[in-house]
């Protein structure tokens, strides 16, 4: 693979707790507006188009379909979806390019998670013969994780609290997050979890625009250039995983080149806190490297798009002159099943 | 930079019955899996990633089951990918496994495609109400009979063509061992005879729900230079997609299915498919659409589709042969059914068809469509690599 693939754009909306006055469509197309206004691209320009989605969110099969019409696809367009956050939609659309079928691509996803109750929605996610009619939710299944982690002595409550109010304290920055400031750390939600070690639930939507070589300079004055993109999945059965670890985590990391050099910032998908204790081992990240200076997902996770926006963050980070190596994470199913890593690059300065 | 050539090595399939109520969704995934890479010799270890697709999740009701059938599929420490373009997604599916092998990212590759209906009700999943969204109406056949009656108005052809086209289907059918519909008492007569629907589509004129699993396993030259049976090889792949209704759309022959076509055909050096093509598995739910999608794949000229198939050019013995497998007509475990489609015409270009081959097959067209008529996948596979 010696064709050079970079993120040269990014947008976001502002997420929100609940968007019921607005329809999926409506919420993503500002964002599809912003990110091809940061090129100059228009629909038609766009070499592939890649999303990602639930049809779970909203409600309804086929969901996908009606965000189509809000792309403007006229003439008829290259296209495809992933039923996944949109960061594995990026990687489709980053092997398409690899291919030099297309020389761009217009990556986007979102989710409404306001609608029903998320917790509940969730455990459709699980084995449906053995363990989905039993309603294990997204918080007891994350809880079950932390407390393997203060039980292996990997962490404790403090040390939780304290990465939650990281988090939303460099939220602050972030006009786009949902939470931020000093946040409540609450009660408990799931012994240990209390309500500040989970993410908020709210709605939003993210795009990408990927180029390929020269392309991607013309479009962006400092592309940030994927050097590496891997995911890896776990086991489903918690009961065969080790929760104080993922091992996916780190062979995605090292198939992507993580560890060939140190990265200067990291955007990881943890939506509880537990999960970055889990996440900074896995990818041996140490206090030098700047984790989640966005808030990650304890500050906004719209489900289907929390993942593709690290990896928009880091790209971001990387387009400003705030970063020149940069390491993306994004994560999908129970506890951290299922995990992308993208390693970003500036040129050099 | 040149792409690596995808060759088909591994194709299995389950026997699609109404209701496979001795297997699980995992069960039958991993026995559609086994069985193309029991044809490939390979095992769970020589995989280096998982493309997997359905319709959607609604059908079954587990959100993003890829996560659940991680395991079964021999997934764990490997990537795998979730595809979903509705109907099409078969065909999506195993397009985007073939990218990952043409860009080198990975050497072997499982792609999977399933659908166990008689875990729901497909009719329900498709009609839920939303606001502000024109509904379905009675499921796929109340959105597609309309576009059916305006190609008959269109093209001017007679009322027979449809039941003709199923007809030849379940007859087609009877020949493939692992098709849904094993009607061996099928007359013409007794298609035309069948309740009225959706004016004009008959009972007998529409799929069935199945269950049903396809698998592939694609590699690269070097996968390919150690296959035990003869592999097909990807001469052309694409996706198109516009939008669900608009003023300009045409849902007779939608502009989204003849670009896909033609760029297809421009990858594999077609000048006239009518006379380079040799087989075509296309996905016709209704069998209205064989004579609809002849005209916008390039077969026939607008409005003459049904010149051939009142001919006989589409018959297993016929000049072009649609459908030897006897199609989604008589097989419809929708996610997997445009793979089916893929598989089949690879299987065609191998020799390994049995008793629906068609004599001397080199390049054969695999076609999917979904949604409203405006996602199209479609694939050429030819018994020859494509430099050769």
């Amino acid at each position: 693979m010696n064709r050079e693939i970079a993120v040269v754009a990014f947008a976001q909306t502002d997420h929100r707790r609940t968007s019921e006055e607005l329809s999926e469509v409506e919420m993503l197309m500002p964002v599809l507006h912003e990110v091809l206004a940061q090129t100059g691209l228009k629909t038609a320009d766009i070499g592939f188009t890649c999303s990602g989605s639930s049809d779970y969110l909203a409600g309804r099969a086929f969901s996908f379909t009606l965000a189509l019409d809000g792309v403007g696809a006229w003439p008829p367009i290259s296209e495809s979806h992933v039923e996944m956050d949109g960061a594995w939609a990026l990687y489709e659309a980053w092997t398409k390019l690899l291919t030099g079928d297309a020389d761009t691509a217009l990556v986007y996803s979102y989710g409404k998670s306001s609608p029903g109750p998320l917790r509940d929605v969730l455990t459709r996610q699980l084995d449906p013969y053995y363990v989905a009619p039993l309603w294990p939710d997204s918080v007891a299944l994350a809880a079950l994780q932390a407390q393997a982690l203060i039980d292996a002595g990997d962490t404790d409550e403090p040390a939780l609290a304290a990465v939650a109010a990281r988090s939303r304290a460099d939220a602050t920055a972030n006009s786009h997050a949902q939470l931020s400031g000093s946040v409540p750390h609450g009660d408990y939600l799931v012994r240990p979890l209390r309500t500040g070690d989970c993410p908020p639930i709210g709605d939003g939507a993210a795009a990408v625009i990927l180029a390929a070589g020269e392309r991607a300079r013309e479009l962006c004055d400092r592309p940030a250039w994927i050097r590496g993109l891997d995911h890896r999945i776990e086991a489903h059965g918690l009961g065969v995983r080790d929760l104080t670890d993922s091992p996916s985590t780190r062979l995605a990391a090292e198939k992507a080149g993580a560890f060939e050099r140190p990265v200067d910032t990291a955007e990881l998908h943890a939506p509880f806190t537990a999960q970055e204790v889990v996440l900074r081992k896995a990818l041996s990240l140490d206090d030098g490297v700047r984790v989640n200076p966005s808030g990650g997902a304890l500050a906004a996770n719209p489900v289907m798009a929390a993942g593709l926006i690290r990896i928009g963050e880091a790209a971001a980070g990387i387009h400003r002159g705030e970063s020149d190596r940069a390491l993306a994470h994004a994560t999908s199913g129970p506890c951290l099943q299922q995990n992308l890593v993208a390693v970003l690059e500036g040129d050099p300065r | 930079m040149s792409k690596e050539p995808v060759a088909v090595i591994g194709i299995g399939q389950t026997k699609h019955v109404a209701a496979r109520r001795d297997v699980s969704i995992a069960g039958l995934v991993r026995e559609a899996a086994r069985s193309a890479l029991d044809d490939a010799e390979l095992d769970w270890a020589d995989i280096d990633a998982v493309v997997i697709g359905k319709a959607p999740d609604f059908f079954e009701g587990v959100m993003m089951p890829e996560l659940y059938l991680a395991d079964a599929l021999g997934a764990v420490g490997k990537p795998m990918l979730r595809v979903h373009t509705a109907g099409s997604v078969g065909g999506s599916t195993a397009l985007v496994a073939a990218n990952l092998v043409a860009a080198r990212v990975h050497g072997t590759v499982l792609t999977l495609a399933f659908e166990k209906q008689s875990e729901s009700n497909a009719m329900w999943g498709l009609s839920l109400p939303m606001p502000f969204q024109q509904p379905l109406l009675a499921g796929a056949g109340g959105f597609f009979a309309p576009h059916v009656r305006a190609y008959m108005r269109r093209s001017g052809a007679p009322d027979t063509i449809g039941s003709l086209v199923a007809y030849k289907d379940r007859r087609n059918a009877l020949k493939n061992p692992y098709a849904h519909l094993h009607e061996h008492d099928i007359t013409l007569e007794k298609v035309q005879a069948s309740p009225m629907l959706w004016d004009p589509i008959r009972y007998s004129e529409t799929c069935p729900s199945s269950d049903g699993a396809c698998a592939m396993v694609l590699t690269d030259r070097a996968g390919a230079a150690r296959a035990p049976r003869p592999p097909a090889w990807m001469l052309g792949g694409a996706m198109r997609s516009e939008p669900t209704l608009f003023p300009g759309k045409d849902a007779v022959s939608p502009q989204a299915g003849k670009d896909c076509a033609a760029d297809v055909y421009r990858q594999a050096g077609i000048a006239d498919p009518r006379r380079d093509i040799d087989a075509v598995e296309m996905y016709v739910p209704f069998s209205w659409y064989e004579p609809m999608w002849l005209e916008n794949l390039g077969f026939a000229a607008e409005g003459e589709g049904w010149k051939l198939t009142e001919a006989g050019v589409t018959e297993l013995d016929g000049d072009l042969p649609v459908n030897m497998s006897g199609g989604v007509l008589s097989t419809n475990p929708i996610g997997a059914s445009g793979m089916i489609r893929f598989a089949e015409a690879a299987l065609q270009v191998r020799g390994q068809a049995g008793e629906h081959q068609v004599e001397g097959a080199r390049k054969a067209l695999g076609h999917a469509y979904g949604g409203g008529s405006q996602f199209f996948a479609m694939w050429l596979v030819g018994a020859e690599p494509p430099d050769a």
